[in-house]
């Protein structure tokens, strides 16, 4: 699908890309400029991204009860950015390279990741991040350092004369970090097929946007390093979606790199182990609720005639019923035996460390006694 | 095979072909680094690669080494084989994030799924008379992380056999050249595109009643020490001269039957003592040799101190008589 706006090109933009209110009416009904883009009639589209988006909610609600009740370790919810991670997985190609960072679910679950292997690494399981497309990065938590991947990836692209492009996420926080702008410079010089986006959700843990960065955007640091860039609504899916599908074909086509800044709001604590009340009055969450990007896509689509009571009834059943089914078999995935740590350390483990792995059965037998215990061997 | 025996290389000129063999070879591999290019590195050691394979896979990176280290990991990731140069060790730690965080554990947290096929190289050590940052030695920071293999070759032809396994190698490698041998001495290398083993030790001197391991720039020190006493000594070789070479992981194997047989060991290291790779060999003899020791394990190693700058650093760098001494003491010791 080809967008019909060019915001790419367009700097006299001067307040964040929105198409619809928080109320879901478009923004031309309010005397707007923008014209919607012609997607906006693709229903299918659109309920798909609304259903994306309710199961990464429904997914973060049920992840956050299952840390509380102990069964999955430290999580971090990415309450009221479903937008953008729905978005970035929707306008991605199935063989783009996806290099995401840790508040990424919604992107995931749209790239075939499954709940319960998501689970699994948020559960402490390396096997989570065994799984999904072949070419995508695992989750990146070392903040920014996946800025700097994906222009590896996008330059190996390049050398192999692919026509794939790369999208790299990371929050308001890895902005000021120096991979991320050392990447932007790469990016830029090397003019590489990777598009960032900064899901500017304006807490970095307890600090807040203003602490992070004089500018008065993060997007415009990609100028200086000459890449295009824009701040968009974060929270309304249509100028999310409409922008990097722009992005993403463009960087495809050989143009260039981008950066896409998308302004959204953590409605959550940072993780399960943080406190917001703390450091966040209570006044400022409740406002940004209302620009929540769920309830603004949905009243979008109810205007349409798209949904309707009914269909959201059996949505939220759906996705219960399918989170269900994967926490029960997140459940019966046993860990790996205590040796596996060898497993993939290197390609094989060098024969001269063998001591450690013996000695790692006979620790286990001395900890864990289990007379039937057997370790069924490297690979 | 293509057998070209050429004499009188040097340990730089053998890199440089290496380099040159295996990117004529295999053509996902790629390098990137400052001033590699046009230049050929600022030892020389990328020499000419860039004329002949283009800039495409000879890339001159902005000044910026954590975007060299991060951008091969992602290259290694998706299917290339990235050689990154960094200039000096010192200026190398702005890359542990990325090699320690990211390159040493890609296949591990993904189960395989994806791997991190990447060396990076870097001179090391002093004695060349270089500014402040250009002449540390410390390996042990990237021996000591899971997931990483250390290599440190110390003579032309090994040099280059390394080099090729380390290239050749599934999983990172970080390859450390000893700047001071870089132009010190010339042997016969054979470009025959054949890798040494990794994670093996060479004997390069047998002996019979003492074991002297070490790596690097002072293998040269050794060499000379070594040939001296044992040409002095008559009727048997007395000194066994080990070239860890791999630094990570260490071929125990090698020093084990070494010191069975010879009851004692001297090791030698330019880089300071606590927590030093020495450190790791005396501790595994404590653990596992000491019935065979006649004398108690003996470090010569660089000073827990800054490395000074080259006005003084003859202070610091280990010579054949500290050598020769350290020797002695140990000869005739005993518990």
């Amino acid at each position: 699908m080809m967008p019909h706006n060019s915001y790419i090109s367009n700097s006299s933009l001067t307040v964040p890309l929105q198409y619809i209110s928080s109320q879901g009416e478009p923004l031309t009904e309010l005397g707007g400029k923008n014209e919607l883009p012609d997607f906006v009639n693709d229903k299918a589209l659109l309920l798909q991204a609304y259903r994306w988006m309710s199961l990464t909610r429904a997914f973060d609600q049920k992840a956050v009860a299952l840390q509380r009740t102990g069964i999955i370790g430290t999580y971090p919810s990415s309450l009221g950015q479903e937008a953008i991670s729905v978005a970035c997985g929707m306008a991605l190609e199935k063989d783009d390279v996806f290099v995401p960072y840790y508040r990424d679910h919604g992107s995931q679950l749209v790239r075939g990741h499954l709940i319960e292997h998501l689970l699994l690494y948020w559960g402490g399981d390396e096997r989570g991040s065994a799984f999904g497309p072949a070419s995508d990065m695992p989750i990146c938590v070392p903040i920014a350092t996946q800025a700097s991947h994906a222009v590896g990836i996008a330059s190996a692209l390049k050398i192999q004369q692919k026509r794939q492009a790369v999208l790299c996420t990371l929050g308001d926080g890895a902005s000021s970090k120096g991979d991320f702008l050392e990447a932007l410079n790469l990016a830029g010089s090397w003019h590489l097929p990777v598009v960032f986006v900064i899901n500017n959700n304006q807490w970095a843990i307890s600090v807040p946007r203003h602490i992070q960065s004089g500018a008065p955007t993060l997007a415009q640091k990609a100028s200086a390093a000459a890449i295009p860039n824009l701040q968009v609504d974060g929270n309304d899916f249509i100028a999310m979606y409409e922008v990097l599908t722009e992005a993403l074909q463009r960087a495809r086509q050989r143009k260039g790199p981008m950066v896409i800044e998308a302004i959204s709001y953590r409605l959550s604590d940072h993780t399960t182990a943080d406190d917001a009340s703390r450091y966040r009055e209570q006044d400022e969450v409740d406002k940004a609720w209302k620009n929540e990007p769920i309830k603004r896509l949905q009243n979008y689509i109810f205007q349409r005639g798209f949904w309707d009571k009914n269909a959201e009834g059996c949505l939220q059943d759906d996705c219960q019923t399918q989170i269900e089914k994967s926490v029960m078999a997140y459940q019966r995935i046993e860990a790996e035996q205590p040796e596996a740590m060898f497993d993939h350390m290197y390609q094989s483990w060098p024969d001269v460390m063998d001591d450690q792995v013996v000695e790692c059965g006979e620790k286990y037998k001395r900890n864990f006694l289990t007379p039937e215990y057997q370790y069924s061997g490297l690979k | 095979m293509n057998d070209e025996r050429l004499k009188n290389v040097n340990l730089v000129e053998a890199i440089n072909m290496a380099l040159n063999y295996s990117m004529s070879h295999d053509d996902s591999i790629v390098m990137l680094g400052e001033d590699i290019g046009k230049n050929g590195g600022v030892f020389r050691a990328t020499d000419g690669l860039q004329d002949k394979f283009g800039c495409a896979r000879i890339m001159d990176t902005p000044l910026a080494e954590t975007s060299i280290a991060g951008a091969a990991v992602g290259m290694a990731v998706a299917g290339l084989k990235p050689i990154a140069e960094i200039q000096f060790m010192g200026f190398i730690y702005a890359t542990l994030e990325h090699i320690i965080c990211h390159a040493a554990r890609m296949r591990n947290r993904t189960r395989g799924r994806l791997t991190c096929p990447m060396v990076l190289r870097a001179p090391y050590g002093g004695g060349i008379h270089a500014p402040e940052h250009h002449s540390e030695s410390t390996e042990a920071l990237f021996a000591h992380i899971p997931g990483l293999r250390v290599i440190i070759p110390s003579s032309p032809a090994r040099a280059y056999g390394l080099l090729l396994a380390a290239i050749e190698n599934p999983d990172p490698v970080i390859f450390l050249e000893p700047k001071r041998l870089y132009r010190s001495e010339v042997h016969e290398v054979n470009d025959n595109g054949q890798p040494l083993p990794l994670d093996r030790c060479f004997t390069l001197r047998e002996g019979e009643e003492l074991t002297l391991i070490s790596w690097g720039a002072c293998i040269k020190e050794c060499l000379a020490v070594v040939d001296q006493m044992n040409a002095e000594s008559g009727s048997h070789d007395r000194i066994e001269l080990i070239d860890l070479a791999s630094i990570k992981p260490i071929d125990f194997a090698t020093i084990s039957d070494s010191i069975k047989k010879t009851g004692r060991c001297v090791i030698v290291h330019e880089a300071a003592k606590t927590c030093g790779v020495g450190a790791e060999i005396a501790a595994y003899i404590a653990e596992h040799l000491m019935a065979y020791c006649k004398s108690p394990v003996k470090r010569v190693t660089g000073f827990d101190t800054v490395m000074p700058y080259f006005r003084n650093e003859q202070h610091y760098l280990i010579s054949e008589l500290d050598i020769k001494a350290a020797i002695n003491t140990s000869l005739n010791a005993s518990f």
